[in-house]
C-alpha cells in the first residue's frame, strides 16, 4: 500500500467530515494523520476481526480532540460503516467529538488531556503480566505535555521499562492560545523524556518514511519504552491551514473546503 | 473487641481469591503498609503493582489494566484517591466503564490527628456524583468480606471506603445477611429509623439498644451501599416510622443524609435529622474523640431520636 496516498485520502475524508458536521479540530487532525496512517496500515495488528482477541495491538488517542482523524481511519478499515459518520456530532450520536468506546475500534474514552499515556501504561503492564506479544501505542499532543499526570505515567513506564509501549508526541508547536513555546515551553522535550528512562526518537512527524522507521526502531528497542517526538505541522497538507492557530478548531467555508479538496487531489496525483 | 481491620479483611480475601484467579491485580500508591497489603505484595508479586505516590496515575493505569480484562483493585488513602484522582475516576473508570474497584483506606477521619489534608469527609459526595460509580461503606469485617466476594463477581466500577482501625462487629460470624445493593435491616423497629453507613452502624445499633430500654422502638438500617441507594428501604422507613436519623462519617453535603432526604422529600416527606461531620475543618484527635465531639456515638444518636419522638 502507498501510505502517502492513503494519508492524503484520509485528509480528504477528514476535511469532508468536518465540513459536513460543521465542527472539528481540523489542524490537529491534519498534523496527526500521518502517524495514524503508519500505525494502522503498516504496523498495528488490529482489525475489526481481531479487536476482541486479547493479542491485538492497543491504541489510545490521548489527544482525543483529533477524534475525526481516528474515526476516518476506523471507518476506512471497516470497523463501522462509513455512512455512520454522517451522524458525527449529531444529537444522540455515538460519534462524538472525542473518542468514545461505544464506537467499534475505540478502546478507551479520551478527551480530557493527560490520561492516555497512563492508560496505555496499564495496558502495557497487562500485556507483560499475561506474556502477550501485543504492543501499545499512545498519541499525545504537545500542549498536553503540560499536564502533570503525563509525567506520572512517563515515570512509571520508565520505571517498569515497558518496551512494549510506544508514545508519540504530535509536536506541531501550536495550541489554542498560540505557540507552545509562549504558552508553556516544551523545547527540552527530548531531554525530559530521556531523563525518565525512555528511548527518545525525534523525527519529521509528517514524513511517512520517517514515522515508519521510528516505529520499527521502537519495536526493536528492548528494556525501555520509546517516545517518538514527531515534529509536525499543524494543518499539514492544506496550505491555508498550515501553522495557523485559528485552525485548531475552525470549520472550512465552502470556498476553503473546495480549495482544500483540490490541493489534496493535486498532492495525491504527485504520489501516484 | 475485634482486632481485624476491614482493610485487613480486604487483603485476606484478595489473597485467597487470587490463588485461583490470575486476573486479579492489586495496585497501591506507596500505601502497601497502611493498606495491610504487604502480605499480598510478598505472596503475589506478579499480581501486584506499585505505582508510587501518584494517585492520578494509579487510577488511569488501573483502568488500562482493566481494559485488558484484569480485575483491578486500586488501593490508596481515601482522602487522596477520592479527590486528587477524581477526574481519572470520572473519565477512565466510570466513563470508559472499566472493571476497577477503588479502595479508599483510612477513610473519613481515620487519620484523626493528621488534619484535614488526610481526612476524607467528602468522598461519598465526590464519587457518588459521578455517573456509573457505586459507593460502598461496609460496617464491619464480616460485611467487608461479603462485599469483596460480591464485587469480585461484579464488573461495575466501584468505590469502597474503609477505616483505618479495627471496628467492633455489627454482625455475628455465620449470620451476615447480604445482598449487593440492598440495605441490611440490622434491627426492626416502629418508632424511629436510624440509617447509618460504615463505622456509624455500630453506634446506631447501640443507640437502638439504649432506646429500647426506654421503650422507644428504633429500626436500624445498614446502608453500606450508599449508591445506588436502597430507595425501597428508605420509603418503607419513612412510611412506617415517625422520623429518620441518618448517621455518617462524612459532611452533610452530598452524603447519606442528602440522598435519604431527596428520596423522602419526593416520595414520603418526613422529619429527618442528619448527623455527620461539620462544615469546618474537623477537630483533630483519635477517631473516638472526634466522634464524641460531634455526638457521633450511641448517646448522641439516642438523644436525637428522643427529640424526634417529642
Amino acid at each position: 500500500m502507498n501510505l502517502k496516498i492513503k494519508a492524503t485520502e484520509l485528509r480528504a475524508d477528514i476535511l469532508t467530515l468536518i465540513h459536513h458536521a460543521r465542527t472539528g479540530h481540523t489542524g490537529g487532525d491534519m498534523s496527526v494523520i500521518d502517524i495514524l496512517t503508519v500505525l494502522y496500515y503498516k504496523h498495528m495488528n488490529v482489525r475489526p476481526e481481531n479487536i476482541k482477541d486479547p493479542e491485538h495491538d492497543r491504541f489510545v488517542l490521548s489527544k482525543g480532540h483529533s477524534a475525526e482523524a481516528l474515526y476516518c481511519v476506523l471507518a476506512d478499515l471497516k470497523f463501522f460503516p462509513k455512512a455512520d459518520l454522517d451522524t458525527y456530532s449529531c444529537y444522540g450520536s455515538k460519534y462524538i467529538g472525542h473518542p468514545n468506546n461505544k464506537v467499534n475500534g475505540v478502546e478507551m474514552n479520551t478527551g480530557s488531556l493527560g490520561h492516555g499515556l497512563a492508560v496505555a501504561t496499564g495496558m502495557a503492564l497487562a500485556g507483560r503480566m499475561d506474556k502477550r506479544d501485543y504492543r501499545v501505542y499512545a498519541v499525545m499532543g504537545d500542549g498536553e505535555m503540560a499536564e502533570g499526570s503525563v509525567w506520572e505515567a512517563i515515570m512509571a513506564a520508565g520505571h517498569y521499562k515497558l518496551d512494549n509501549l510506544t508514545a508519540f508526541v504530535d509536536r506541531n508547536r501550536l495550541q489554542i492560545s498560540g505557540s507552545t513555546e509562549t504558552v508553556m515551553s516544551q523545547d527540552s522535550q527530548e531531554k525530559r523524556w530521556e531523563a525518565f528512562g525512555w528511548n527518545v526518537l525525534s523525527i519529521a512527524g509528517n514524513d511517512i518514511d520517517a514515522i515508519d522507521a521510528a516505529v520499527t526502531l521502537a519495536k526493536h528497542t528492548k528494556g525501555k519504552p520509546t517516545v517518538i517526538i514527531a515534529n509536525t505541522t499543524k494543518g499539514c497538507g492544506i496550505s491555508y491551514m498550515e501553522n495557523k492557530p485559528v485552525w485548531h478548531h475552525r470549520v472550512p467555508t465552502e470556498e476553503e473546503f473546495a480549495q482544500g479538496i483540490k490541493e489534496l487531489e493535486q498532492r495525491r496525483a504527485q504520489y501516484e | 473487641m475485634n482486632k481485624i481491620a476491614n482493610k485487613q479483611v480486604i487483603c485476606n480475601k484478595l489473597l485467597e481469591a487470587s490463588q485461583n484467579d490470575r486476573d486479579i491485580v492489586v495496585l497501591c500508591s506507596d500505601s502497601r503498609g497502611s493498606a495491610s497489603l504487604t502480605k499480598f505484595a510478598d505472596e503475589r508479586p506478579e499480581q501486584f503493582i506499585e505505582i508510587g505516590i501518584a494517585e492520578q496515575n494509579l487510577v488511569s493505569v488501573s483502568a488500562g489494566l482493566a481494559s485488558c480484562k484484569k480485575k483491578v483493585f486500586a488501593v490508596s488513602p481515601a482522602s487522596f484517591l477520592s479527590t486528587r484522582s477524581m477526574e481519572q475516576i470520572k473519565v477512565d473508570v466510570a466513563y470508559s466503564n472499566t472493571n476497577v474497584t477503588l479502595v479508599g483506606i483510612s477513610g473519613g477521619i481515620s487519620y484523626g490527628a493528621l488534619g484535614m489534608t488526610h481526612h476524607s469527609a467528602n468522598d461519598i459526595a465526590t464519587i457518588a456524583s459521578i455517573p456509573n460509580m457505586r459507593v460502598y461503606l461496609p460496617s464491619d469485617r464480616f460485611q467487608t468480606e461479603k462485599l469483596i466476594e460480591a464485587v469480585l463477581k461484579d464488573e461495575k466500577p466501584s468505590y469502597i471506603r474503609v477505616g483505618r482501625n479495627a471496628v467492633e462487629d455489627v454482625y455475628e460470624e455465620g449470620n451476615v445477611p447480604f445482598t449487593l445493593g440492598k440495605s441490611v435491616l440490622v434491627k426492626d423497629g416502629s418508632d424511629v429509623t436510624l440509617i447509618a453507613c460504615g463505622e456509624m452502624v455500630k453506634p446506631a445499633k447501640d443507640a437502638a439498644e439504649l432506646l429500647a430500654a426506654e421503650g422507644i422502638s428504633a429500626r436500624v438500617l445498614d446502608m453500606y451501599c450508599v449508591k445506588p441507594i436502597d430507595e425501597e428501604a428508605v420509603i418503607k422507613a419513612a412510611k412506617e416510622t415517625k422520623g429518620i436519623i441518618t448517621v455518617e462519617e462524612h459532611t452533610l453535603y452530598g452524603g447519606l443524609n442528602s440522598l435519604v432526604s431527596q428520596i423522602a422529600a419526593a416520595k414520603c416527606p418526613i422529619k429527618i435529622i442528619g448527623m455527620g461531620l461539620p462544615d469546618t475543618p474537623v477537630i483533630t484527635g483519635k477517631s473516638q474523640e472526634v466522634f464524641d465531639t460531634y455526638g457521633l456515638n450511641a448517646a448522641g444518636i439516642a438523644e436525637n431520636a428522643r427529640s424526634l419522638m417529642k
